[in-house]
């Protein structure tokens, strides 16, 4: 009887530690991808925040401006956070990641940031209190040349303008 | 702000020789087979020397014309500049009467021989070329101008040696203005920046205070156009590289970009951004008529006209990816041209017309390539991890690009350089910057 218990709780305690490794070698593995759905970057690493919970940035896949469900939480989050601060104005900048040619990169980073401003107007900031720019490629936050960096400066970012 | 241009040149012919020439060089294939050239240090005398010494502070500026001179044929690809210890005659008696079987005898099949002096405040250059195995004269040149224009002297050389050998114009008395670039990729530092296209006699245009691109010079090489942030406002401006006078390019409610002038330099043909949509705009210089050029919920950047005003190339993403289009010059009969595997962008019309230059993104990897404007004969000339934005040498021959190196995951081992390459695919090289630099566009021919 004290034996097979002591048998089974040492089973146990190997089972548990090769659950755990498991665990660990998997965490390791999917740290990296764990921040990125798609080509998307789902991370926080360099997430900044308007206000407690609102995030001020959301992201994009390559060539995209479309918003995933994801950004479209965040920018209801800055709508409402704009609402409350009614005397709050914003810059939208646009950018894009490393691997376009600069010129439409220009043009792509502005597309996005107009899609983050059609949403924050379609939740009822009035337009004039938001403005756009594009920075295209010119001003990554993450200078890596791989996918994960990529995927961080595929952004838009709101700003405080006052 | 910066008097670059106005310098005028006395030339005159001396004398002209119309002989049949045996050496010619086949251009259409590249560098494979260099012409042997002997470039003779310019011969300068005694009292020439002394005044060299006093206003440019060189020892010896015939010597160093003819550096220019060798260091162009050389870099063009197509000479082959021979080893100054083999020569056999000095510069003086060389240029009076060569010894046609000295220079044989090193397998020089050209030489240039020549005479400088200053007095006066002048320098007066004088040059021969000579075909060695006909044993004649080609050419000979004199120019008078202000020493401090040495330089030039000898680039001036470098195109009338390059057309009288190869039968197109030359490239040398030529400026670059490019973008140079400073400081960590985050928060890179932009300056206009402009130069001799041998690299030399760098001059900057701009402090760096707000972010600069894509600048483009008009027909005559006097103005630029280009990008800054100004303000926080991106929009199109207009500078007079000799007055440093800055305007702003008409008065869009919101972000212009991609601008580069008409090949008449009546017009700014460039992007502007609305709503999230990117059409083409030209504005008249004169009259300040602004015109729509294309209207469609695409990206449509990068314009570049035909060198008759006639046509226009630009990439939009109207087919979901950026390909390579051409319309007329008002906007109707827009085709595709670039219907291979992958992206295409920044075309650039060719001066002579034929071809379109562009940058090409497939499977990860960067290219430089030409197509003819129907978009056929697709050519890819150089592949890389990051390279874009062609501009043409005014001959049509040459391309300069930039370049840019892949970071590792910490950022480091970033560069920004300046390359060029020859319309065959040979002869690609580093061009010299004294810093890191993108944005490259070539100036017209400066001399006639």
């Amino acid at each position: 009887m004290n034996f097979s218990k002591s048998f089974r709780n040492t089973f146990l305690v190997i089972l548990l530690s090769l659950i755990v490794s498991a665990c660990a070698t998997k965490k390791t593995t999917t740290k990296v991808e764990g921040q990125m759905q798609g080509d998307v970057y789902t991370g926080t690493d360099t997430v900044k925040y308007l206000a407690d919970g609102v995030p001020d940035r959301v992201f994009f896949a390559t060539n995209e401006s479309i918003l995933t469900t994801k950004s479209r939480d965040t920018l209801r989050k800055q709508a409402n956070w704009l609402r409350a601060n009614s005397s709050i104005n914003v810059v939208v900048e646009g950018h894009a990641d490393e691997r376009g040619t600069r010129e439409y990169n220009l043009a792509l980073g502005e597309r996005r940031a107009n899609a983050a401003k059609d949403y924050l107007i379609t939740y009822g900031i009035s337009a004039d209190r938001i403005s756009v720019i594009s920075y295209g490629k010119e001003r990554p936050v993450d200078s890596g040349s791989n996918p994960l960096s990529w995927s961080k400066n595929r952004r838009s970012v709101t700003v405080k303008a006052n | 702000m910066i008097r670059i241009f106005s310098l005028t040149f006395l030339v005159f012919l001396f004398l002209t020789t119309k002989s049949n020439s045996l050496i010619e060089i086949d251009i259409t294939r590249g560098n494979l087979d260099p012409l042997p050239i002997a470039v003779s240090p310019l011969f300068q005398d005694d009292n020439s020397k002394k005044n060299s010494i006093n206003e440019l502070k060189l020892d010896n500026v015939g010597s160093e014309i003819s550096s220019v001179v060798e260091n162009n044929l050389k870099t063009s690809g197509l000479f082959n500049p021979l080893s100054k210890e083999a020569f056999l005659q000095k510069p003086d008696i060389a240029h009076l009467k060569p010894r046609f079987e000295d220079w044989a005898l090193i397998k020089a099949q050209a030489l240039i021989t020549g005479k400088v002096t200053i007095e006066n405040k002048k320098l007066k250059v004088e040059f021969r070329l000579w075909d060695i195995l006909a044993g004649r004269e080609m050419m000979a040149l004199a120019f008078t101008t202000v020493p401090s224009n040495w330089r030039r002297v000898g680039h001036i050389i470098s195109d009338k040696v390059y057309e009288r050998l190869t039968g197109e114009k030359g490239y040398f008395d030529t400026r670059i203005i490019y973008v140079s670039e400073e400081g960590p990729k985050t928060a890179r530092i932009k300056k206009l920046a402009i130069m001799d296209q041998d690299g030399f006699n760098t001059k900057y245009l701009t402090l760096g205070n707000e972010l600069v691109l894509t600048p483009r010079f008009n027909p005559t090489s006097q103005m630029v156009t280009y990008l800054s942030y100004f303000k926080n406002l991106p929009r199109v401006y207009l500078l007079d590289i000799e007055t440093g006078t800055q305007e702003v390019v008409g008065d869009f409610p919101g972000m212009t970009f991609a601008p580069r002038f008409s090949p008449d330099g009546k017009k700014i043909i460039m992007s502007f951004a609305k709503d999230g949509n990117s059409d083409i705009y030209t504005m008249d210089l004169e009259n300040r008529i602004v015109e729509r050029i294309t209207n469609h919920p695409s990206i449509d950047t990068s314009p570049s006209y035909s060198p008759d005003n006639k046509f226009i190339t630009f990439n939009s993403d109207r087919s979901g990816f950026q390909q390579i289009y051409v319309m007329k010059a008002d906007g109707s009969n827009v085709k595709r041209i670039s219907f291979g595997k992958g992206l295409y962008g920044t075309p650039v019309w060719s001066p002579r017309g034929d071809l379109i230059a562009f940058t090409k993104l497939h499977k990860g990897k960067f290219y430089i390539g030409v197509m003819r404007t129907d978009g056929s004969g697709e050519r890819l000339l150089t592949e890389n991890y990051y390279q874009e934005a062609p501009s043409w040498s005014p001959n049509g021959r040459v391309l300069i690009f930039y370049r840019e190196t892949k970071s590792n995951d910490r950022g480091e081992g970033f560069s920004a350089k300046l390359w060029s390459i020859d319309l065959t695919g040979y002869n690609e090289r580093q061009v010299q910057t004294e810093t890191d630099a993108s944005d490259p566009s070539w100036s017209s021919l400066l001399s006639n």
